[in-house]
């Protein structure tokens, strides 16, 4: 316990880091995921090319990607920064595929019927309407990958991953089992945490006629 | 291939009187083909829809009904000839601005349940920029048409509600904007029979309010009798087999296929057309529950009369006892009986009868607004009206109907009439 009073800080600071970037990649996947479902969504062979990308993307070991990517984008915050993304997108591509196909034809019909274009139908019916979906693979997403994030320390990424390597590279020195539980204890905190602030922002944000 | 016709001013829906506020439609040599082998949904109809006029699509599933109707709003776009709503050929302008000029109804309402019944009806008032203020208040006003309370209902989704209430306010939501034409798809489908009676009648007195155009499909025929004011009848391909008032389908098919269709009982049927309120009333003899009955007795003497309507201070029926029961009664009843025979002049004449059959009188009573007594209804004067409407003599000409791909349509520069002219100048 003393190491962590020690490095309080320092421990704070990686939280926060982790926190920040598991939760930017998370909005910038589902921006990118939620676009590329509404250009899928609506024909039955993109559909299931979507749903074979994702099957696919998440069978990539996340440790390979990560080395594979050192060549092209050197070492830093990019290219965890696009791992991290990769891997937010399959959740939430798959479910909002799954959200936006299944609003029903009838209601779609409706919105076109009193004069909606296919632009307003979109927002204001159909994301609407597969929105409470989409957060759910947001939250699945955010848990994948914050594991996924410790491991983008090999590239000098930002986060609580630094801890662990260094840990574990001084295996059996002074603090190193120390150093690796509290960024284990650490990674799990946040992931709570970020999986509440999503929990609380669908209580805002789904209808509550979708909830009744 | 035909001349763009309006029939504006032409006004052919029973019941006139209230100002027309719909717009004539006329589909021109319409068809529509989905795959380019396949015969086509919809084979060159030519179709005059009257302004204000309620018109029923009718026909077996898959007859083109659908397909048709969605023509008229674009949801479908037309593979060959034009649409003119109003004298205006809609065909190429902007879809989604077409439709907004529309209602539009579909089977259950088709409300989004992520928006309360407020935001569903204020949604196309919205799109045309309305101030709050304004789409609040139309709200109300919507909500009070469909017969649904707005401080009750206003604020609730969709899932909170009814089928029959969901129902209407599907039909508030497409009232919204004020548009001169209704589409409605099936409407009153996917209720159970007693909530579609009860809408149906709710649409016949919104309609007599409102005058819109409205078209409707269903599979129903006595659905389309009761409710159009014409009615067509499809087969396969929207080939028109009849198109005509609902008194002429039942009581003159045009061929075998319309016989089918309006199946059995077809002189039965024309009793659900007519309403108590066409049916001239007689008078009774009305004494008030103060008076004795002996002087009720006199009454009933002096002008022959076998039976004496018991009214209350608003003119609501007590009783209506017959003289034997008077002679042997102490007093006038106080209290209101039940059971009474009594009809809306709303009723159709089935109600009527059937009010009738069961009364020990053999006649119901009539009454208006909020209960009040107006006039005794028997079985003669019930059958005379039946006749004189069988007649059908004094009714308008229906209007045009064809799938005939070699015709030109004609407009009178005087009274707006459409009429057909065979191309090639009667050389047919
Ligand atoms: N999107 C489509 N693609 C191909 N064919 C279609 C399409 N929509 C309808 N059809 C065909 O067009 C014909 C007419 O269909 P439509 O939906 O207009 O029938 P309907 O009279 O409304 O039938 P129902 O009473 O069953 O609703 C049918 O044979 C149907 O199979
Ligand atoms: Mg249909």
């Amino acid at each position: 316990m003393d190491y962590v009073a020690e490095r309080w800080q320092q421990i704070a600071f990686a939280s926060w880091q982790h926190f920040s970037l598991v939760a930017q990649c998370v909005i910038l996947a589902t921006v990118i995921a939620v676009a590329l479902a509404m250009v899928c969504y609506r024909s039955e062979r993109l559909r299931e090319f979507a749903n074979g990308l994702t099957a696919v993307g998440l069978t990539i070991p996340s440790f390979a990607l990560i080395g594979l990517l050192i060549t092209p984008l050197g070492f830093g915050v990019l290219p965890a920064v696009v791992v991290l993304t990769f891997y937010a997108i399959l959740p939430i591509l798959r479910n909002a595929v799954v959200g936006l196909s299944s609003v029903p034809s009838a209601l779609v019909e409706s919105a076109r019927g009193i004069g909606m274009s296919r632009t307003a139908t979109f927002f204001r019916v159909e994301l609407p309407m597969a929105w409470p979906v989409i957060l759910t693979g947001m939250r699945i997403s955010s848990q994948m990958v914050m594991g996924v994030a410790a491991i983008a320390a090999y590239v000098l990424g930002p986060g609580l991953g630094g801890l662990i390597f260094s840990g574990l590279s001084r295996q059996g020195g002074a603090n190193a089992l120390a150093s690796v539980v509290t960024a284990v204890i650490g990674v799990i905190v946040v992931a709570m945490i970020l999986d509440a602030i999503l929990a609380l922002i669908g209580r805002l944000t789904i209808s509550r006629g979708l909830r009744v | 291939m035909s001349s763009q016709a309006s029939a504006e001013g032409q006004q052919n829906g029973q019941g006139a009187g209230q100002e027309v506020t719909g717009v004539p439609i006329l589909l021109d040599g319409v068809t529509k083909q989905y795959g380019s082998k396949s015969a086509p949904a919809v084979d060159h109809l030519t179709l005059e829809i009257p302004a204000g006029s309620t018109v029923m699509f009718v026909g077996p599933s898959g007859c083109g009904k659908t397909t048709t109707m969605k023509m008229i709003n674009r949801l479908i776009e037309p593979t060959e000839g034009s649409i003119v709503i109003d004298g205006e050929d809609v065909t190429t302008m902007n879809g989604d601005e077409l439709r907004r000029r529309m209602g539009y109804v579909i089977q259950a309402g088709g409300l989004f349940p992520h928006m309360t019944v407020a935001a569903n009806i204020g949604m196309v008032p919205k799109m045309l920029g309305w101030d709050k203020q304004r789409i609040a208040s139309r709200v109300d006003e919507l909500l009070e048409l469909v017969s649904l309370d707005p401080g009750q209902y206003r604020d609730r989704y969709p899932k909170q509600l009814s089928g029959g209430q969901q129902q209407r306010v599907g039909v508030a939501r497409a009232l919204a904007a004020d548009p001169p034409v209704l589409l409605m798809d099936e409407p009153f489908g996917a209720v159970d029979p007693i909530t579609r009676q009860r809408l149906q009648e709710e649409m016949i007195s919104i309609q007599q309010e409102l005058k819109k155009t409205i078209v409707i499909v269903t599979h129903d025929i006595d659905e389309a009798v009761k409710l159009g004011d014409w009615v067509v009848v499809f087969d396969e391909g929207a080939h028109i087999q009849q198109y005509d008032s609902p008194e002429r389908i039942l009581s003159d098919p045009a061929n075998d296929f319309v016989a089918d269709f309006v199946g059995r009982g077809a002189g039965l049927k024309t009793l659900g057309l007519a309403r108590v309120h066409e049916v001239p009333r007689m008078e009774a003899v009305v004494v008030t529950p103060e008076q004795t009955p002996a002087e009720a007795l006199r009454q009933a003497e002096e002008s022959g009369h076998g039976h004496v309507l018991v009214l209350d201070k608003q003119q609501r029926p007590i009783a209506w006892p017959s003289v034997e029961q008077l002679r042997r009664a102490e007093k006038l009843p106080h209290i209101h009986e039940e059971n009474l025979p009594v009809v809306g002049t709303g009723a159709t004449l089935e109600d009527a009868l059937d009010t009738m059959l069961v009364s020990r009188a053999g006649a119901a009573l009539v009454v208006g607004a909020r209960g009040r007594f107006e006039g005794v209804v028997d079985l003669d004067t019930v059958m005379e009206t039946l006749r004189d409407r069988r007649a059908g003599e004094n009714q308008p000409k229906a209007p045009v109907g064809t799938n005939d791909e070699d015709i030109t349509l004609e407009r009178s520069p005087e009274t707006g009439e459409i009429t057909i002219v065979p191309s090639g100048g009667g050389a047919r």
